[in-house]
């Protein structure tokens, strides 16, 4: 039972995220999950003034409900399953992250300096969550897809224009953390 | 009924795997794009392969869906401009926050609430594609 606490090795986890993929071709539906940001903009009344999203957002209910059961499971292995050993970071990770003022893990998913509750006294904090979300929400949506929706499931279906927006994803990604990152935070 | 249940729970090992794997873990991703563990590398690309392996025995049995219908896996449009660039303003934002679309919500249910900051920004993002998707290069 021992595992169930532990960190998760990258070939079970990698293995059952292959499944709930094709798990989902199966029902007939396909594996993405930035999708359900373009249903919330409908949701919320976007489609009135934004053709983009004046959709059957009704048709993506399934994937909202996929939503809402993968929060459930975040609450319950973060209640129920965790342990101090968790994250267990490369040591010289740890102390890079160190020099730019972050705090080591010692069995938490994220840091205290940028998603603590103390960061609402800091607007540039605030203003780094929002910015992120911000290029993860157009990004996405401008490639049509995500790491479920382009690295999982286009990758599987070889697909070439996944291809390009999964390298793009780490060009982005290394230019933010090696560059960007350390300057943002200094 | 049952058609919710079984997408809940397709939700649910979702979310339990990616906390448990620590693929929804800020640090997991800058350590990934430091080169300094396998892990995310290894995770991504076991998943990739049993999709491979899985969709091809699905192709080549004609598999039917659940409810009996030929399964047919559209191709992505194709495309240069949408993907390289699209890709990147993601990767820029992944790497920042720590965090693709899944994990957000995943570490908003976990009870992280200043994630809801970062859902806030990508609703937000959505929303300026939405508007600006004409003028933009595809």
């Amino acid at each position: 039972m021992e595992i169930i606490f532990q960190t998760w090795p990258w070939y079970v986890s990698g293995f059952i995220i292959g499944l709930i993929m094709l798990c989902l071709i199966y029902f007939g539906k396909t594996f993405g999950m930035s999708s359900n940001l373009r249903s919330l903009c409908s949701i919320a009344g976007l489609g009135r003034k934004v053709s983009f999203f004046d959709f059957d957002w009704k048709s993506q209910r399934w994937n909202l409900v996929v939503v809402a059961g993968a929060m459930i499971g975040g609450f319950v292995a973060v209640n129920f399953m965790s342990d101090p050993s968790n994250v267990a970071i490369n040591s010289q990770t740890i102390e890079q992250l160190a020099a730019m003022g972050i705090d080591a893990p010692n069995g938490k998913l994220m840091p205290e300096t940028l998603f603590g509750t103390q960061i609402f006294d800091s607007p540039k904090i605030i203003l780094i969550l929002l910015v992120g979300g911000l290029l993860i929400g157009f990004g996405s949506r401008y490639a049509g897809g995500c790491t479920s929706g382009h690295a999982i499931s286009g990758l599987s279906n070889l697909q070439i224009p996944s291809l390009k927006a999964v390298i793009g994803f780490f060009v982005g990604g290394l230019i933010m953390a090696h560059f960007l990152l350390p300057l943002l935070l200094s | 009924m049952k058609n919710i249940l079984k997408y809940i729970i397709v939700g649910f090992i979702f979310g339990i795997v990616l906390t448990k794997s620590e693929a929804v873990s800020w640090y997991r991703i800058y350590e990934m794009f430091q080169f300094q563990s396998f892990h995310m590398y290894g995770i991504i690309s076991v998943a990739i392969l049993t999709g491979i392996i899985g969709i091809q025995i699905i192709k080549k049995n004609n598999v039917k869906d659940s409810s009996g219908e030929p399964i047919i896996i559209e191709d992505k449009e194709k495309g240069s401009a949408r993907y390289w660039l699209g890709g990147l303003f993601f990767g820029l934002g992944w790497a920042l926050v720590g965090s693709c679309p899944g994990p957000i919500f995943i570490l908003i249910g976990a009870g992280f609430w200043t994630v809801f900051i970062v859902l806030f920004g990508a609703l937000l993002g959505t929303y300026l594609y939405g508007v600006f998707k004409n003028k933009l290069p595809h």
